[in-house]
């Protein structure tokens, strides 16, 4: 009789500790998910603003045509990424961050161009949606790292395996963009990454 | 990773239930020294602390945001504090955007408020405004919502809520003791001889000594959660420099907050009440030394709380994140600054909009002259519909 509650007993501690890891796993994924959704707000965003910047400067810089071009460029490929992976979207995310920062590099030499309200209202608008792209990413790579380290560390990942929770994809632009990201508006044109 | 500086906490609670039992005993002593029932005493300074906790609970936030004239803003009064914040927000991991307020004071300061996650508010002063640039802007603002994220703002509040009743039991406690209580004891103390000696004894010493000492664990809990905030921080922005700098600043400036109190003193970057000259780092300071948290900001190789924590032995020969926090971060690199070096146009440009928008925000009608586009900055008072341009001459119409 005793056994038989002993094991009764066993067997719901262990129910018990399944469901909690089981939890703590969802929990996780969630928070990859809702980081995710962060990023692709951000993202959005930039859409938005970009047609609007081309629209400002290009009054004001008549020799700069390449360089408007590559962005637009960069944002159609960007948009058509947009429902790809996490690897090959944050290709197309970092070129465009790049084509960006040469934009708003060239701009500082057009004074006239820096009186406008309007182009710096964009510029700020600019500036601090490039800093919520890279915020949002730097807390979807951690979120993912947590979720990842959950899946593979025992005893999580036994139940990660019967549950199939996969593993997540980190977001990565590529590493070049990635250096100048910060620098949108001071950096010397042209300078090569380090 | 962040989460784990939470487990900090259970350190953190371990001090509130000591200030709870420093409150408990002061009632007990009380109540035997008055009226030979220490049950009544601790029931009393239970009540007192209940009816204090309520107010500081549901009132708190408000209350300390008009007492420090805050006002709220929108983000078109000001895009780049409120766009700070949302960075912030978004780096922390907080799942809803704070309020963000402002005060219109001269002096460099910020705090954070809210007790629960769905109603915070960041509040900088206008003097911050003008003199931070976007860096260091946003390592103040990742301090603040390290506080936040941290749940400061409601272990501070409980914590301080405990200290207050303290202080005040102790304080009715020694008045009634002298003047209404000596009379009383010397006709009832005939039957209970010796034992009630020793109570009232030492009923005297704790009411001398429980508020020093509450204040004394008050302040250290205080003084241990701005360093924790400051790593916190550091690994939002990915950036210590920032804050180092900001702090550099803030240190530099000689102007005090008008309107900060003792009560509202832990919530700030840095202490408002420090005066000149006087070395802050005693104990019965709520913030730790600027200078020592530069040092250890400034000594971090990377930006994770192992990196914090390297720089803090560096500079304090101790320990201050727990382990579990250490165990779970990986390494986490800095990243460049956003401006290389700022021009004097820059921080112009930074004063005027501050200005502007504080007397946008005071009703201000700022208009331009259609001719020769000065501009001009109309009190809300100003009786006239136009008024002749001192520039050109052109009639300028006020809206």
């Amino acid at each position: 009789m005793i056994a038989l509650w002993i094991i009764l007993g066993i067997l719901a501690l262990l129910i018990i500790i399944f469901i909690a890891i089981y939890n703590g796993l969802v929990r996780l994924r969630n928070q990859v998910k809702n980081a995710w959704a962060q990023i692709d707000v951000q993202l959005k965003r930039r859409f938005d603003l970009i047609p609007n910047l081309v629209e400002t400067v290009k009054g004001y810089m008549q020799h700069e045509r390449q360089t408007l071009e590559a962005v637009t460029q960069a944002r159609n490929i960007a948009q058509k990424a947009q429902s790809a992976g996490a690897a090959e979207r944050g290709k197309a995310e970092g070129e465009l961050t790049a084509a960006l920062s040469r934009l708003l590099v060239v701009a500082e030499a057009y004074p006239d161009l820096k009186a406008n309200q309007n182009f710096l209202a964009l510029q700020e608008e600019l500036t601090s949606t490039e800093n919520k792209i890279s915020f949002s990413r730097q807390y979807y790579n951690d979120s993912v790292l947590r979720y990842n380290n959950q899946t593979q560390m025992f005893p999580s990942n036994v139940i990660a395996g019967m549950m199939s929770f996969k593993a997540g994809e980190f977001f990565q632009t590529t590493a070049a963009a990635e250096r100048e990201a910060p620098k949108v508006s001071f950096q010397p044109p042209n300078q090569p990454p380090k | 990773m962040w989460e784990q500086i939470r487990s900090n906490q259970m350190r953190s609670a371990f001090l509130i239930g000591i200030l709870g039992a420093l409150l408990l005993v002061v009632g007990y002593f009380l109540g035997q020294a008055f009226a030979q029932n220490g049950i009544v005493g601790i029931i009393i300074a239970a009540a007192v602390w209940a009816i204090m906790l309520l107010i500081a609970y549901f009132g708190g936030d408000n209350i300390l945001l008009s007492v420090s004239g805050a006002k709220k803003i929108t983000p078109d009064n000001n895009p780049r504090l409120y766009n700070v914040v949302e960075e912030m927000k978004i780096a922390s991991g907080l799942e809803k955007m704070p309020d963000v307020y402002i005060i219109d004071d001269p002096a460099m300061n910020a705090f954070a408020t809210g007790r629960s996650k769905d109603k915070t508010a960041v509040t900088v002063t206008a003097g911050l405004l003008q003199n931070l640039n976007r860096d260091e802007l946003q390592g103040v603002v990742a301090h603040e919502m390290a506080h936040i994220k941290n749940r400061d703002v409601l272990l501070m509040s409980l914590a301080g809520v405990l200290l207050g009743t303290i202080v005040i039991l102790a304080w009715y406690g020694t008045r009634v003791m002298f003047y209404g209580g000596m009379a009383n004891r010397r006709s009832s103390s005939k039957g209970s001889g010796g034992g009630q000696a020793i109570v009232l004894i030492v009923a005297i010493a704790l009411m001398i000594l429980a508020p020093i000492a509450a204040q004394l664990l008050y302040y250290a809990v205080s003084r241990k959660r701005e360093y924790l905030a400051d790593a916190s921080g550091a690994l939002y922005t990915r950036y210590p420099e920032g804050l180092a700098s900001a702090l550099e600043k803030l240190a530099a400036s000689t102007k005090q907050l008008k309107n900060a109190n003792q009560a509202t003193a832990p919530m700030y970057t840095i202490n408002p009440f420090r005066k000149e000259g006087r070395a802050a780092t005693d104990l019965t300071s709520t913030h730790p030394p600027i200078s020592e948290r530069i040092r250890i900001l400034r000594g971090m190789a990377g930006a994770s709380p192992a990196d914090y924590e390297r720089a803090y032995e560096q500079v304090k020969h101790q320990k201050i994140i727990p382990a579990s926090a250490l165990a779970a971060a990986g390494s986490v690199s800095l990243r460049a600054p956003s401006a290389e070096k700022e021009s004097e146009a820059d921080r112009l440009a930074r004063t005027r909009e501050t200005s502007d928008m504080m007397l946008r925000m005071n009703k201000y009608n700022i208009v331009a002259c259609s001719q020769c586009g000065t501009k001009y900055k109309i009190p809300p008072d100003y009786p006239d519909k136009s008024f002749a341009c001192a520039h050109c001459g052109n009639t300028v119409n006020i809206k």
